[in-house]
């Protein structure tokens, strides 16, 4: 449509970007957060004892002491389970039997027994914490594909729309450039038009291998869902599941079996249940001699669950889970021993072809479920950088119109788009704030708390929309909001120490990095902020500014 | 029609052709993929997954192609032209194996 293909592609690229960047912006924030979705739970729940510093203890030693509990508290019972704690930021193990004829009754999970264990002594844990309730973490993580206030498809089918367009907008984004290795190390501060482009471009760059696989890999977690074509073609358009991502046979997280044709065979992992107690007493083999056995194949800390069937019965059935963790996720790999001989009695594993890997491989990439500290950190930045991107190319697409506008007089789409630009990019950090002040302010024990962390969240940004379409000029709006953000997070560390005994102050000597980590970030994030708040002020405040001066070359 | 007004019409038309007929376009080679990789003996699973994870790429390249293309017009004409020959291969192909 424009004479050249750089030129069509510039086009292409603004417009895509424009019309979805304010979702992908609550997108890209609220998924970055997710990263740190149990840390910033532990921070939600204060009532939870601070984290002791401690060694890891061998899993064959707590497996020890898990079976000496379990022995002594029900000798009887049809099958013990004991699991390693699975939360980054957790260390006890959870011990549990059904209670007696509770599995007949086909009353699974209600009917049980539990106990905490502390690994190290093997003492069970008794205090009785009832943590205020919130969805924390995970609830700003659910907002990213989830959103809110509307149906969990619809939302579904919006991000993915929206994260479409945002792949659209990064390929038309590469080849807009003539030469990006060059873009790459250019920079030109304090040049209005010019400067905001090369941030743009510089951070786009920096993190492109990122935002492609972040973009990409999100498209694959429900894509049956937005290209259902196929899946008709193969199954009818009668077929039994719905058509969601999730309900169909072929997502990794619903099944992992497949015939040899690739047919999927249904059903999600069963326990095989085939051989009876055989009444005979019979002592339970050397647990703790297998658990070194099976971490010597598995690696150490990569038991995710160990079952006991029938333990005191000559037809004892010892089953080992792999820790589904990282690219493990959603494998059920297992091994099953003999419980009075430790025999291993292993079926051959199912199959899980290359595509069940493939699917597989991109969610876990996405969700960097098997990142360690250092590289969740790097997740979280590069995360950062995917809001730093979308929120510098909105802010682009203003400052290239400003002078325009008052010559053509399309003020009208000319300010909603500002307005939408402060109420999102100031507006949602200033709502996730206001979700962590609702957290500690109100009552413990409010009905409906869960729901008025969120309702704070969407009240604080939709105020500050309401604030920037009526406050002006639009330069006040952005420094007064941003300022409000950040004044939101400086805070949030004192509102913490007022309300609770999980401060820095004493999370800081006690080696608590977590609850300390989290309040730290808050003063970087509020930093942040309030540097923008000055640099808007500086701005603003100079009576013909830089930005209404530059007219840079505007392809678009 | 006014210049301005005859743009307008043309940038709604382009933008149809691209995200809707696009997406058609995009199903059907998707579903043509499906086919012939199953005639070419590949397992159920993987001849569903691959026309999935290329048809983002492929709905990206055609909506590209439509806004590159020199008029709305004539991005009709590539969208009907490339859906119908693989329309046509589709009914032949499903007409002899069936999922």
């Amino acid at each position: 449509m424009k004479e050249t293909f750089r030129q069509s592609m510039a086009w292409l690229h603004t417009w895509t970007g424009l019309v979805v960047g304010w979702v992908l912006y609550l997108v890209f924030m609220t998924g970055t957060a997710g990263y740190f979705d149990e840390e910033i739970t532990r921070w939600m729940q204060p009532e939870a004892p601070l984290a002791v510093a401690s060694a890891p203890v061998p899993a064959a030693e707590a497996i020890a002491r898990a079976q000496a509990i379990l022995s002594a508290r029900a000798p009887d019972a049809e099958r013990w389970s004991i699991d390693p704690p699975w939360d980054r930021t957790e260390r006890e193990w959870h011990l549990s039997w059904p209670k007696p004829g509770a599995e007949q009754a086909g009353r699974r999970g209600g009917g049980r027994e539990r106990v905490t264990m502390d690994p190290a002594t093997g003492d069970e844990i008794t205090r009785k914490i009832e943590p205020r309730e919130t969805d924390g973490g995970v609830g700003l993580y659910r907002l990213h594909y989830k959103l809110h206030y509307m149906p969990e498809h619809s939302a579904i089918l919006i991000v993915g729309l929206c994260t479409m367009l945002m792949l659209l907008a990064i390929l038309s984004g590469v080849v807009t450039h003539k030469k990006i290795f060059k873009d790459f190390f250019t920079f030109r501060p304090g040049k209005g038009q010019r400067s905001w482009l090369d941030m743009h471009n510089v951070i786009s760059v920096t993190a492109l291998p990122f935002f492609l696989m972040i973009t990409y890999s999100g498209l694959v977690f429900f894509m049956y869902a937005y290209i259902p074509a196929t899946m008709t073609l193969a199954y009818g358009v009668d077929k039994t599941w719905d058509n969601d991502g999730y309900g169909n046979p072929l997502n990794p997280r619903v099944n992992n079996r497949f015939d040899g044709d690739g047919a999927p065979r249904g059903g999600r992992f069963r326990r095989d249940d085939a051989v009876p107690a055989s009444g005979i007493p019979a002592p339970l083999t050397d647990l703790p001699r297998l658990a070194r056995e099976v971490e010597r194949q598995w690696g150490a800390g990569k038991i995710g669950g160990i079952s006991i069937d029938r333990p005191g019965d000559a037809n004892a059935r010892i089953t080992f889970s792999l820790m589904e963790s990282g690219l493990a996720r959603n494998t059920r790999i297992t091994r099953v021993f003999d419980g009075v001989t430790g025999a291993d009695i292993s079926s051959a594993p199912f199959r899980q072809g290359a595509t069940w890997k493939a699917q597989n491989a991109m969610t876990a990439l996405h969700e960097g479920l098997f990142a360690g500290r250092l590289l969740r950190w790097l997740y979280f930045l590069s995360g950062l950088l995917g809001c730093a991107m979308i929120a510098t190319g909105l802010i682009l697409w203003t400052v290239k119109r400003r002078h325009k506008q008052h010559r053509d007089g399309d003020a009208f789409s000319f300010r909603l788009v500002e307005t939408l630009n402060i109420g999102t990019i100031a507006g949602l950090p200033l709502g996730i704030a206001a979700y962590f002040w609702a957290n500690r302010l109100l009552p413990v024990a409010m009905e409906t708390r869960a729901a008025w962390e969120y309702h704070s969240l969407f009240l604080a940004m939709g105020a500050t929309l309401l604030w920037a379409a009526i406050r002006r000029p639009a330069g006040k709006a952005w420094e007064e909001a941003l300022a409000a953000a950040a004044l939101a997070f400086i805070l949030l560390p004192v509102l913490n120490a007022i309300t609770t005994n999980r401060h820095l102050g004493v999370t800081i000597p006690a080696g608590d990095w977590v609850l300390a980590g989290f309040d730290l970030t808050m003063l970087a994030l509020g930093a942040v902020m309030a540097i923008a708040a000055a640099k808007v002020r500086r701005k603003w405040a100079a009576p013909s500014g830089r930005a209404l001066r530059v007219h840079g070359k505007s392809f678009a | 029609m006014t210049p301005a007004v005859h743009h307008r019409l043309s940038l709604v038309s382009r933008i149809i052709a691209g995200a809707g007929g696009g997406y058609l376009l995009t199903s059907l080679i998707a579903m043509l993929m499906f086919l012939l990789l199953r005639a070419g003996g590949v397992a159920r699973d993987a001849a569903l997954l691959a026309p999935a994870l290329a048809s983002f790429l492929i709905y990206a390249a055609i909506v590209m192609a439509v806004f590159h293309a020199r008029s709305a017009a004539r991005a009709w004409l590539w969208i009907a032209g490339a859906s119908l020959p693989v329309a046509l291969l589709l009914l032949v192909l499903n007409g002899g194996i069936g999922g």
